[in-house]
């Protein structure tokens, strides 16, 4: 489904991305774990095309995503939770999840949509008329996925979900996320969290300063012993 | 809409129309200016509004967008005989001299060529991340004023136009003003509206959601500019002359004021501010002058009126930091809500 090949990004003379490949097959969950500015962010950046790469290939089905404006990227079926939530607060619940919707037209499957997210989300139903700023980090966060799938996405990438939620939020979280992934959507996930991207993910990949140095299973690099070492530690999350 | 709305809003409207024609035809000729001036003002204010407030864009160039406006209503509606009395320096350029126009058309032209100039500035500027526009439009707006005070011979430089029929009454400056709050309304509820609010509160976001920024931008910016225009034309008729002082950045500042107090991103908060800044200065008046209590007598002391006026400005801000109205917008069920509660705390009360 998406492709990406050798792909370079620098930001000045910072190198962010040394060429990296990878590849996100659809119907799967895809992980990208690494520590913080391994380039993670930057990856996602270059493929909705709000980071211009230097050399190197995103396609998404065959189409060269590189062309693509970023708010084209939506309507091509691939949206973004971008990093920290950013909700619109000063907006209402039901607000920043019709503007979720914001380019489709089907009224009548975006009403369908909101029940199925409300349905995910019982706690953003109750909330609906509340302004979004002043909702908890976690129900920020529920309401960021929220409004992206209200785009209806093929593909959905989200940006360390879990960053700064309490360990109870993130567990609620990700197994929502598995639901998603079980009614057919396709997941890249980026994550610090290993222990818990690691668990959810088909396929895991570990990026370090601008490389990817490791490729599997979810399951097999859980119990590698570098993985171990250096993102689950030793004893946590037992 | 429920009924009990449809009629309270209908209710409404008559008791406005009424009132329009009660002061239309008694109320004498000062009172009617400053009734003129709170309509107007609030057109002015929401253009601003749907630029500053509702679209998050940092525009400094309001007064630039009205002297368009008045200029063009002014010209398009002066007879032949009247321009050539103004222009006796240098006369007016032809075909100018013998162009003319019904108010309405000379209003909508007015507006049109706001929104074009608009346009002009803000395609370019508008591109860019960053509040890049607060620089370019403050520019522009000293920069028509520079240009109205040296082309002589169409706007008739610092002498100003003067003995511009005086077409403005209450019914157009609220009839304007009445369009102006239900194209906004309409607006701000339509999906544009919801767009502009996204990139107000978030650019990465709303992009992510697949919105085009600069298309939105730009509508927004092109949309204020013009209502700017009629404003300003209407202002120009109402006053009878204008020159280029008038178009300072001060006049910015006021609109900026009136948006700050009623809250950016309120439609009815920018209706209520604009009838308190164009009415208070009015209403304070009697602080300058002598006061009598009956067993003393208090001397007026001239400009006691504006120290007044800043200090309660200064209170508003501080104690209501998002203005008068936040974001909020009036609806009868709200209304209807508020007066319902005081007597079910008496009831309690009263258990
Ligand atoms: N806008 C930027 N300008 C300059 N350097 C940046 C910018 N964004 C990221 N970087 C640098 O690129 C590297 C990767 O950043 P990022 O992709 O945000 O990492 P991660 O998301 O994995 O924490 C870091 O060294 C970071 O400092
Ligand atoms: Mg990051």
């Amino acid at each position: 489904m998406l492709k990406i090949n050798d792909l370079v990004v620098s930001y000045g003379k910072v190198e962010a991305l040394k060429g990296i490949s990878l590849e996100v097959e659809e119907g799967k969950i895809v992980t990208l774990i690494g520590a913080n500015g391994a380039g993670k962010s930057t990856t996602l950046k270059s493929i909705v095309g709000l980071a211009k790469p230097q050399s190197g290939t995103i396609t998404y089905n065959g189409k060269n995503l590189l062309l693509e404006d970023t708010k084209n990227m939506v309507r091509s079926g691939i949206t973004l939770v971008p990093e920290g939530r950013r909700v619109f607060p000063n907006l209402t619940v039901l607000e920043n999840l019709k503007i979720g919707a914001y380019c489709r037209k089907d009224a009548k499957a975006i009403k369908d949509d909101l029940e199925w997210v409300y349905s995910l989300f019982p706690k953003l139903k109750d909330r609906s008329w509340q302004q979004a700023g002043t909702l908890s980090g976690g129900e920020q966060q529920m309401l960021a996925v929220g409004r992206a799938l209200m785009s209806r996405p093929k593909l959905l990438m989200m940006d360390e979900p879990s960053l700064g939620l309490a360990p109870l939020i993130v567990k609620e979280l990700f197994n929502i996320i598995k639901e998603i992934h079980k009614q057919g959507m396709t997941i890249l996930l980026i994550e610090q969290n290993a222990f818990a991207a690691l668990k959810i993910a088909d396929i895991a990949y570990v990026l370090e300063t601008g490389n990817i140095t490791l490729k599997g299973t979810g399951q097999e690099l859980l119990t590698n012993e570098e993985v171990k070492k250096a993102y689950l530690g030793e004893s946590t999350h037992a | 809409m429920k009924r009990r709305n449809i009629i309270l809003t209908s209710i409404s409207i008559l008791l406005l129309l009424v009132f329009i024609f009660v002061a239309d035809s008694s109320f004498d000729a000062y009172k009617v200016r400053i009734l003129n001036l709170c309509a107007i003002y609030t057109v002015l204010g929401l253009s601003m509004n749907l630029i500053n407030g509702f679209t998050g864009l940092f525009s400094l160039g309001h007064a630039g967008f009205m002297a368009v406006g008045a200029y063009t209503t002014a010209l398009l509606t002066m007879s032949a005989a009247t321009k050539q009395q103004n222009f006796f320096l240098a006369p007016i350029l032809p075909p100018l001299d013998r162009l003319n126009a019904p108010f309405l058309v000379a209003l909508l032209v007015g507006g049109l060529l706001s929104a074009f100039v608009a346009l002009l500035i803000g395609a370019p500027v508008l591109r860019l991340k960053g509040d890049y526009l607060a620089i370019a439009t403050l520019g522009f707006s000293e920069i028509i004023r520079i240009v109205f005070t040296n082309t002589q011979r169409i706007t008739n430089g610092a002498l100003g136009l003067k003995a511009i029929p005086s077409t403005t009454n209450l019914w157009w400056s609220y009839g304007a003003a009445a369009f102006t709050v239900v194209i906004m309304a309409l607006l701000i509820s339509s999906s544009y509206g919801k767009a502009f609010k996204a990139i107000r509160e978030d650019e990465i976001a709303a992009e992510s959601m697949g919105i085009n920024l600069f298309k939105h931008k730009v509508l927004s910016f092109v949309i204020g500019a013009f209502f700017a225009g009629v404003g300003g034309g209407l202002l120009g008729s109402l006053m009878g002359t204008i020159d280029p002082q008038m178009f300072k950045f001060a006049f910015t500042f006021n609109i900026l004021l009136i948006i700050v107090l009623g809250g950016m991103g309120s439609i009815t908060g920018t209706v209520i501010a604009a009838f308190i800044i164009s009415s208070a200065g009015e209403l304070l008046r009697f602080l300058d002058q002598s006061i009598n209590l009956g067993f003393v007598v208090i001397p007026g002391i001239s400009g006691l009126r504006m120290v007044v006026f800043s200090a309660l400005l200064m209170v508003v801000v501080l104690f209501f930091r998002n203005g008068l109205m936040g974001t909020n917008e009036f609806s009868w069920d709200k209304v209807i809500g508020l007066l319902q509660r005081r007597p079910l705390i008496k009831r309690r009360l009263g258990q």
